[in-house]
């Protein structure tokens, strides 16, 4: 029996007063697609923070090929990609340098690379324009550029989809299969559908 | 452009810190730091109006000495340490507000997080960039100041010397402060009543310092005291900060 | 077995324990606090000599040193607590830590207060840049650090999180600045001759100095052990074992 890529084992978190993660758990095999549901406010966002390890849980684990990840944070990181609510660029770079700066830190990579990941995403057009000039639609391609880059074997995305036209999500919908065919696995929590390219294989829905 | 991913290759892409079996390396640590002072680099020189600010609001704190006491040299040159000092620490409060702001406003400082490098380093990196956007033009602009107070020309290479290592402990341990007050609203009074008491050995070193450079005495002793706590600021205060900015990420 | 050793530890850890526990220990605490403190007082400002030097002025320090030792002694606990807190994630040390300060900067106030009026006859001025005073005053500020940072979070676990570091930080710093502190008094000799200095007293004023700095102590273990209890029913307020508790 092979270990799963993702387990969560039993996380229990509070926020003050609130107890948002109530026993959640579940098991993410690789080429696998989790994605996480619920209303507004139910824990989603908690939920993807927890699985970072950004957040600590008050019990229960995550684990990664059956290892704790608190046990090598550091480790897990290298190998995980994650995209908030906002897409984590800089206003005052150009959509290139932000891609630079932020996988360049993370791994090497080519100009080439750069260049291929930007036309991936239909950005090579206005991608040396500052980030400030850009639309909310824009920017969140950029980060999804971003994605194409960095080759992690983990991604866990909040609401990819905002403020993308039908041709963002169709973009959305193939880097995920793509992920997912290469033995990626994705955690996403959305509460509108999934692009068509993309198959969940699990659905976990949160209750608030 | 196809990619083959067995189980075997990506399992072991954690134990080897790489991102997947597509050889995507990591890069060294040394590289990561390189890029985060680069980026902060130029992200300050897109808004150059903003780095003149501190040195703006350090020469107005020393004019405001000889208007409020006296313009009488000799008076000037008796405190005109104590007032370097007090401006120079001053002014480096008002900058630390753009040390992490920015970054933890639009996601990128998330991102350091969990970028799988040491937040230590990166953390360091910033700071080492802050200083030489803030403190080392203060170290500079520091004689300027001094001569305004009727110090002598001679004494010139001893206060920048000694500006240069106090502003490099003070850079560091005001990053401590700046991470702890990360997300507050209206935090300048708070920054500052955390990151004087702190401060405090610093000034009283780098102030007994400049008085004996001023006077053209020796003032080994009292620089290799300032020296030792940069050199504990170097050490120490990354860590804190990196503490202190995962606590404000839960 | 080793893992016995430390069951008191990770008990302590649970509110519910604590609460008790704090709850039957204050008694214990509080009593002799009290009668150590009026009989130190008694035997200090009644019966102990007049000192040949100052006379009856001396007899603040009975007042005056205890105050002191306890403001760093509080600020020590308060220190711990805050990293057992951190490293251990353990919310009643937290809840010691914020419990600490409130004590801790009273002191310091009664330190400066005292010390004050200590000074006023001895060299005119109400106030002197002595190292003794002068790091009381850094601390002071320190204490009100901690405090103004808890209290600029809405979300108790963060306010609780960056406090502690701060507190940590603070502690590991206090040695460093009170160094700092005597080395600048050294430089420029005050021309005052009436210094903070240790006391070479007889035994009969050294003793309530004692008795006093015991019963403050135990004083502000009680007052701890009281704050504490009301911090966990605040921070427990939602939980179950509350009510259970006060109905019984």
């Amino acid at each position: 029996m092979s270990v799963n890529h993702l387990e969560a084992e039993n996380l229990q978190l509070w926020r003050g007063d609130r107890h948002v993660l109530k026993g959640v758990a579940f098991g993410l095999g690789r080429g696998e697609c989790l994605q996480v549901t619920g209303a507004n406010g139910a824990g989603k966002t908690t939920l993807l923070r927890t699985l970072c390890g950004l957040m600590v849980p008050e019990e229960g684990r995550v684990l990664c090929e059956g290892r704790d990840v608190r046990a090598d944070l550091p480790a897990f990181h290298s190998s995980l990609m994650y995209l908030g609510h906002e897409a984590p660029l800089k206003a005052d770079l150009t959509a290139r340098e932000n891609l630079y700066y932020w996988i360049g830190v993370r791994r090497r990579i080519a100009m080439a690379g750069l260049d291929a990941a930007l036309a991936r995403v239909g950005a090579a057009a206005w991608c040396e324009r500052l980030v400030r000039t850009l639309s909310a639609g824009q920017k969140r391609r950029v980060a999804l550029a971003g994605l194409a880059l960095m080759f992690a074997p983990l991604w866990l995305l909040d609401e990819p989809t905002t403020n993308l036209d039908a041709e963002g999500q169709q973009v959305v919908g193939a880097l995920m299969a793509e992920q997912l065919a290469r033995g990626g696995a994705i955690v996403v929590a959305t509460h509108q559908q999934l692009p068509a390219a993309v198959h969940a294989a699990r659905i976990l829905e949160l209750a608030p | 452009m196809s990619i083959t991913g067995t189980p075997a290759g990506v399992g072991a892409a954690l134990t080897t810190r790489a991102s997947c079996d597509e050889a995507a390396p990591s890069a060294p640590a040394l590289r990561a730091a390189r890029l985060t002072l680069a980026r902060d680099l130029t992200l300050a020189f897109r808004k150059r109006g903003q780095l003149i600010q501190p040195l703006a609001f350090f020469a107005l704190v020393t004019m405001l000495f000889p208007l409020a006491v006296s313009p009488e040299l000799a008076r000037l040159r008796a405190v005109a340490p104590g007032v370097l000092w007090v401006a120079a620490l001053l002014a480096s409060l008002l900058a630390l507000e753009f040390l992490f702001r920015d970054d933890a406003y639009d996601g990128t400082l998330e991102q350091y997080a969990l970028s799988g490098q040491s937040l230590t380093w990166l953390l360091f990196a910033k700071t080492v960039a802050h200083w030489l956007l803030t403190g080392l033009p203060l170290a500079l602009m520091a004689p300027f100041a001094a001569m305004s107070l009727g110090v002598s020309a001679a004494a010139v290479p001893g206060i920048i010397l000694v500006m240069i290592v106090g502003t490099i402990a003070l850079s560091l341990i005001g990053a401590i402060g700046a991470a702890l007050t990360l997300g507050m609203k209206r935090s300048g009074a708070l920054l500052a009543l955390l990151t004087l008491p702190i401060s405090l050995p610093v000034l009283i070193y780098g102030a007994r310092a400049t008085e004996l450079a001023i006077a053209g005495s020796s003032f080994i002793a009292p620089l290799e005291l300032l020296a030792a706590l940069a050199v504990l600021a170097v050490t120490l205060a990354p860590l804190a900060a990196a503490a202190a900015v995962r606590i404000s990420l839960e | 077995m080793a893992a016995m050793r430390w069951t008191w530890f990770h008990r302590l850890a649970s509110p519910p324990y604590l609460y008790a526990l704090a709850a039957r220990l204050t008694p214990w605490v509080a009593w002799p606090a009290a009668l150590l403190i009026v009989g130190g007082l008694y035997a200090g400002l009644v019966l102990a000599p007049p000192d040949y030097q100052q006379g009856e002025g001396f007899r603040i320090i009975y007042v005056h040193v205890p105050s002191a030792w306890m403001s760093l002694m509080v600020y020590v606990t308060m220190g711990v607590a805050a990293a057992v807190g951190l490293i251990w994630r353990m919310k009643v040390a937290h809840a010691v830590a914020a419990s600490c300060a409130p004590i801790g900067a009273s002191f310091t106030v009664a330190a400066l207060v005292t010390g004050s009026l200590w000074g006023k006859p001895m060299w005119g001025t109400w106030w002197e840049w002595d190292p003794r005073l002068t790091s009381e005053l850094i601390l002071l500020f320190l204490y009100l650090g901690f405090m103004g940072l808890r209290a600029g979070f809405d979300d108790t676990q963060r306010a609780d999180r960056a406090g502690a570091l701060l507190a940590v930080v603070g502690m590991v710093n206090v040695p460093i600045i009170h160094y700092s502190v005597i080395w600048w008094n050294s430089l420029h000799q005050a021309p005052s001759v009436m210094r903070f200095g240790k006391p070479t007293m007889p035994a009969a004023m050294l003793a309530p100095l004692l008795v006093l700095l015991l019963g403050f102590s135990l004083f502000f273990a009680a007052v701890l052990l009281v704050r504490v209890r009301a911090e966990i029913l605040q921070r427990e307020r939602a939980a179950r074992w509350i009510g259970e508790t006060l109905r019984a």
